[in-house]
C-alpha cells in the first residue's frame, strides 16, 4: 500500500479504534456513550466560546508538535521542547515588558524573534554537544529542561517577581500582545493560531521544497550516506536542533503574547512534552501535526463538558493514550490494514 | 535415496513471493550447489530447512521421512547444521567453548572443559579441520572461524550441512582448504548444501546444481554435464558474457596520488600503514586483499570520509589532504562505495532524490534555495533509461530496488558526474551475473574516456580481468605491485596472506 495513504490511514484508524475501546469503557462504567461523546463534541465545538477555547488550546500544541516533528525528520529526538519553550517565553517576556514605546508592527515580530532565537540557541546547545561529543540529545535536552524550569522558577520568584500570589513576571507591553481575533466573554482568541499555521506551512516548504530540507532529511534518514554525498552531518544536526528549538520558542511566544501576557509557571505546562505525542500522531508531517494538535486540543477542551454528565474527564486521557500507543506501534494497525486487503 | 527433499515450497513475505513452488532434491552423500542472484530465494529456502522460517505451503522430507521443522532445535535433531554467512561465534570464548556452547558436556553440574577439548580435537582431526582449540575466537583468522562453525555443526551430529556463501570471506588458498574439507565430509557420507554465486567454485566442487531465479527453480543440472555459461543463463534468463575483454588503452598523466598515507580504524588502530601509489588517466589500478586488511579505511580516507593521520593526497598535482567529501567531488572525484546501503543510498528517499545526492546543491537541480523538481525528475528519467534501472519508476524508494538496480542507480549517479577520478569499491558484491556484466562494461567505458580508476575488490577474478596494475594489501600495507598478465592467482594469493612480492616470487 502506498506509504502516503498509510501515513494518513494509520492515525485515522487509530483514533477510530481508540474511540471504540473507550466506548466499551464508558459502557462498563454504566454511562451512555452517545451522551458522553455528544457532551465531548458540545464542549469543544458547541458554542463560540467552546470553539475559541479549542483553538487556544490547539495553538501551542501545533507549534511544539512541529518542533518535535521537525527534529524527528532530521534524526534528532528533541525532548527539550518544554525547556526551549520556557526559556523563549521567559526571555521574551523580560524584553517585551519594556517594549511600551515601540509600535506593535515592530514590538510583535521582535518579541517573537527573541523567543525563537532563545529557543533555537537553547536547543542548539544539545545539537552542538551531539555533533562534537556524541552526547545523546535525549539525555542533554532532559537536563536542559531541568535547568530551564528551575531558572524560570528562580526568575519569577526573584528578580522578575511582581506582587504576591502566584509567581509571575510583569505584564508585557500592550504593543507586544497579539491582536485578538475573537472575543467571547472573558475568552480572547488571539492571532496565535494563524502564526502556528504559517509555521507549519513554512516547515512543509522547507522540508519538501528546499535544498536545506533535502540535506536535513538525508542526515535524518542515513547520516553515512549524507556524509558520503558531501553533506555535513554535524552542521545539519545543530541546524535541525536550532530550528526545532525556534519552533518551541515560538510556542512560548504565542502563549506569552496571545494568552497570558506575562510569564508564569504554568505557561508551558507540559505542552513541550505533548509535542512528542502530537508529532507521533501527525506522523511528523506538518499538516498532519495541525490535525493531531487539533484533535488533542479539542479532546481536552471537551472533557470538562463530559465531566458534567458524570463521565470522568480522564476518559480523554484514555483515548489519547490509545491513539499514541497505536500510532507508535503502527505495525499493529498496518497489519490489520494489510490483512483486510489480502482478505479482499 | 534423498537426504533432503523439499517439495513445492511456497514462502510469501508481504509483497514478495520469495519461494514459488520450489522443489529441491538432494542425494545423500553429495555436494549440492544452489545458485542464483541475490533475492532469488536461496537463503529463504535454506532458512526454512533450518527452521528459521516456516513454509506457507509444501513439505519437507529428511531421509525420506516427512518432518515439520519448527525451529533450529528441530533441524539439529534431524541432523541438519547450518553455517551462516555471518558467523555466530562468541569472540571472547575459546574455540572449544564455542563449539560446545548450548550442548556442553557436564561433569555433575559443572562444565567439563577437558571432555569438550577432547571431543573438538577428535572432530578436528577426523575431517582435517585444523583449529586451535584453546585460542579465543577473536584472535583467529576468518578461515579458522569458519572451520569452527563447521565443527559446531558436526558436534551437534549434523549429517546435512548447509554452507551459506562460505567462500565470500576467504582467500584463494583458504577456499582450496575449504573444498578439501568438503570433499572429506562427503566421503564420510555427509550431505552438503552449498550456496554460492561464484560459478567456477560451483563447477569445481558440486555434484549437482539447482539454479534459482526470482523465487523459482529454473534449472536442475548435473555439474559434470553443464558449464558456467549454461548456469548463468538459467540464473539471469538470458545469455551473458562471463569474461570481460579489455582493449589496450595507453594511460596518460597522473590524476591522483597518495603519499605515505596513514589512517586509523574505528578502534584507533593503524589500518592503513604508509601507503603510496598513483593512478593515471585511463588506467584501472586494482587493490586486492582479504576483507578487513585496510581497504575500507583506505577508500574512506581517499574519499574524505575518514581522517588522515599523516601523509598526503594529490589531485591533478594539487594537495587535497583533508578535503571534505564535497570539496573532493568538486575536484572531479566520484565514489562508488562498497556498502551501497550504508553509504551509497538513502533507502527512504525516492530514486529521484537518490540520484542527485552529492550534486543536489548544484544549479543543475536547484532554483535559488529550492530544489527544481521538474529538472530533477527529467534527469532521473534519463539516468534510469541510460543505466537500465528497473522498475523504471522515479518515485520508487531506494530501499525497494533489488541489489543490482540499487547498484545501477549508484553507478549511474557517479558516472554522470563526469569524474576525472573514480573510486570503485566492491562494485559487484552480491550482484547476479547479468548486473556484474553491466557494471564491468561501465567501468571499462570510463577507462576509455580517460578517467583514472581505483578498483577495490575482494573478487580476484574481477581484479584480474579489469585492472591494468594490481596492488595487494595486507594488514594495511602494500605487499607489492604486479600486472595481471605477468602474475598468477597463486602469487597474488600469497601476497594476500602477508608475503611480499619478492617472497611470493621465490615461492
Amino acid at each position: 500500500m502506498n506509504k502516503k495513504v498509510m501515513a494518513i490511514l494509520v492515525p485515522v484508524i487509530s483514533v477510530l479504534i481508540a474511540l471504540a475501546i473507550s466506548t466499551i469503557v464508558i459502557i462498563l462504567i454504566g454511562k451512555n456513550p452517545i451522551d458522553a461523546y455528544s457532551a465531548l463534541i458540545r464542549g469543544s465545538f458547541g458554542s463560540k466560546q467552546a470553539i475559541a477555547d479549542t483553538v487556544i488550546k490547539t495553538t501551542p500544541l501545533i507549534l511544539t508538535g512541529l518542533a518535535v516533528g521537525f527534529g524527528f525528520r532530521a534524526g534528532v529526538f528533541n525532548i527539550g521542547a518544554e525547556g526551549q519553550m520556557v526559556m523563549g517565553a521567559l526571555i521574551a517576556a523580560t524584553f517585551a515588558s519594556n517594549f511600551g514605546s515601540l509600535p506593535p508592527l515592530i514590538a510583535i515580530p521582535l518579541t517573537m524573534l527573541i523567543a525563537m532565537l532563545v529557543g533555537a540557541g537553547y536547543a542548539a546547545i544539545a545539537g552542538f554537544l551531539k555533533a562534537k561529543t556524541g552526547a545523546h540529545e535525549v539525555v542533554t535536552t532532559i537536563m536542559l529542561n531541568s535547568i530551564a524550569g528551575n531558572f524560570a522558577s528562580y526568575m519569577v520568584n526573584g528578580p522578575l517577581k511582581v506582587s504576591s500570589g502566584t509567581p509571575k513576571s510583569p505584564e508585557i507591553a500592550d504593543s507586544a500582545q497579539l491582536p485578538v481575533l475573537m472575543k467571547v466573554g472573558a475568552i480572547e482568541m488571539s492571532a496565535g493560531i494563524i502564526i502556528a499555521i504559517i509555521a507549519a506551512i513554512i516547515m512543509y516548504i522547507l522540508l519538501n521544497k528546499s535544498t536545506a530540507g533535502y540535506e536535513i532529511k538525508a542526515v535524518g534518514f542515513n547520516p553515512y550516506a549524507a556524509e558520503y554525498g558531501g553533506i555535513s552531518v554535524s552542521k545539519n544536526v545543530v541546524l535541525a536542533m536550532a530550528i526545532s528549538g525556534a519552533l518551541a520558542g515560538l510556542a512560548g511566544a504565542t502563549e506569552l503574547m496571545g494568552v497570558h501576557h506575562r510569564f508564569l509557571g504554568e505557561l508551558s505546562g507540559g505542552k513541550g512534552f505533548d509535542g512528542i505525542s502530537i508529532a507521533l500522531i501527525g506522523q511528523n508531517n506538518p499538516i498532519g501535526i495541525i490535525f493531531a494538535a487539533f484533535l488533542i486540543g479539542s479532546l481536552r477542551t471537551g472533557s470538562n463538558e463530559m465531566q458534567f454528565i458524570g463521565v470522568p474527564k480522564h476518559m480523554v486521557m484514555i483515548i489519547q493514550g490509545i491513539v499514541i500507543f497505536l500510532v507508535a506501534a503502527d505495525r499493529i494497525v498496518r497489519t490489520i490494514l494489510i490483512r483486510k486487503r489480502v482478505a479482499k | 535415496m534423498y537426504a533432503v527433499e523439499m517439495v513445492n515450497i511456497v514462502k510469501r513475505f508481504p509483497g514478495v513471493l520469495a519461494n514459488d513452488h520450489v522443489t529441491l532434491r538432494v542425494k545423500k552423500g553429495s555436494i549440492h550447489a544452489i545458485v542464483g542472484e541475490n533475492g532469488a530465494g536461496k537463503s529463504t529456502l535454506m532458512n526454512q530447512l533450518y527452521g528459521l522460517y516456516h513454509p506457507d505451503e509444501g513439505e519437507i522430507f529428511i531421509d525420506g521421512k516427512k518432518v515439520v521443522i519448527k525451529g533450529p532445535r528441530d533441524a539439529i535433531k534431524e541432523g541438519i547444521g547450518m553455517v551462516h554467512q555471518h558467523f555466530m561465534l562468541v569472540d571472547t570464548l575459546t574455540v572449544a567453548e564455542n563449539v560446545v556452547l548450548g550442548s556442553e558436556p557436564k561433569k555433575g553440574l559443572n562444565f567439563d572443559l577437558k571432555r569438550a577439548r577432547k571431543e573438538v580435537m577428535e572432530l578436528s582431526e577426523k575431517y582435517g579441520l585444523t583449529v586451535d582449540v584453546d585460542a579465543k575466537v577473536e584472535d583467529i583468522s576468518v578461515g579458522m572461524q569458519q572451520r569452527v562453525e563447521i565443527i559446531k555443526t558436526l558436534y551437534r551430529g549434523a549429517n546435512i550441512i548447509i554452507l551459506d556463501e562460505p567462500t565470500a570471506v576467504l582467500t584463494p588458498q583458504e577456499v582450496e582448504e575449504l573444498f578439501a574439507i568438503m570433499r572429506k565430509l562427503k566421503s564420510d557420507g555427509k550431505t552438503i548444501l552449498f550456496i554460492s554465486h561464484k560459478l567456477h567454485e560451483v563447477m569445481e566442487i558440486s555434484d549437482r546444481v539447482t539454479v534459482m531465479r526470482l523465487g523459482k527453480v529454473t534449472g536442475e543440472l548435473e555439474t559434470s554435464q553443464t558449464n558456467p555459461k549454461e548456469i548463468a543463463r538459467y540464473m539471469v534468463g538470458r545469455d551473458v558474457v562471463l569474461t570481460v575483454t579489455k582493449e589496450f588503452h595507453e594511460p596518460k598523466d597522473t590524476v591522483f596520488e597518495v603519499k605515505n598515507l596513514v589512517v586509523k580504524d574505528n578502534r584507533g588502530l593503524v589500518a592503513v600503514n604508509d601507503v603510496s601509489f598513483e593512478v593515471k588517466r585511463g588506467e584501472i589500478v586494482g587493490i586486492a586483499g582479504v576483507a578487513g586488511n585496510g581497504q575500507t579505511e583506505l577508500v574512506e580516507a581517499i574519499t574524505g570520509l575518514r581522517k588522515i593521520e599523516s601523509g598526503h593526497m594529490y589531485f591533478e598535482g594539487k594537495d587535497v589532504t583533508g578535503f571534505t567529501p564535497r570539496q573532493l567531488r568538486e575536484q572531479g572525484m566520484a565514489h562508488i562505495p562498497e556498502d551501497r546501503l550504508k553509504h551509497g543510498l538513502i533507502k527512504e528517499f525516492e530514486a529521484y532524490y537518490n540520484v542527485i545526492l552529492g550534486g543536489h546543491y548544484k544549479t543543475l537541480f536547484t532554483n535559488g534555495p529550492f530544489l527544481n523538481h521538474n529538472k530533477i525528475f527529467e534527469y532521473t528519467k534519463q539516468l534510469m533509461e541510460e543505466f537500465d534501472v528497473r522498475p523504471r519508476r522515479i518515485e520508487h524508494l531506494g530501499g525497494n530496488f533489488s541489489g543490482g538496480n540499487q547498484q545501477k542507480l549508484v553507478v549511474g549517479r557517479e558516472i554522470n558526474t563526469n569524474p576525472k577520478f573514480l573510486v570503485v569499491a566492491q562494485p559487484t558484491r552480491g550482484l547476479d551475473v547479468g548486473a556484474i556484466e553491466f557494471i564491468h562494461k561501465q567501468i571499462l567505458k570510463m577507462r576509455e574516456r580517460d578517467v583514472g580508476i581505483l578498483l577495490i575488490s575482494m573478487e580476484l577474478e574481477e581484479i584480474f580481468s579489469l585492472s591494468d596494475r594490481i596492488l595487494v594489501m595486507y594488514e594495511g600495507e602494500i605487499m607489492g605491485e604486479v600486472r595481471p598478465e605477468e602474475t598468477t592467482v597463486e602469487e597474488v594469493g600469497m601476497m594476500m596472506t602477508g608475503h611480499r612480492l619478492e617472497e611470493a616470487r621465490r615461492g
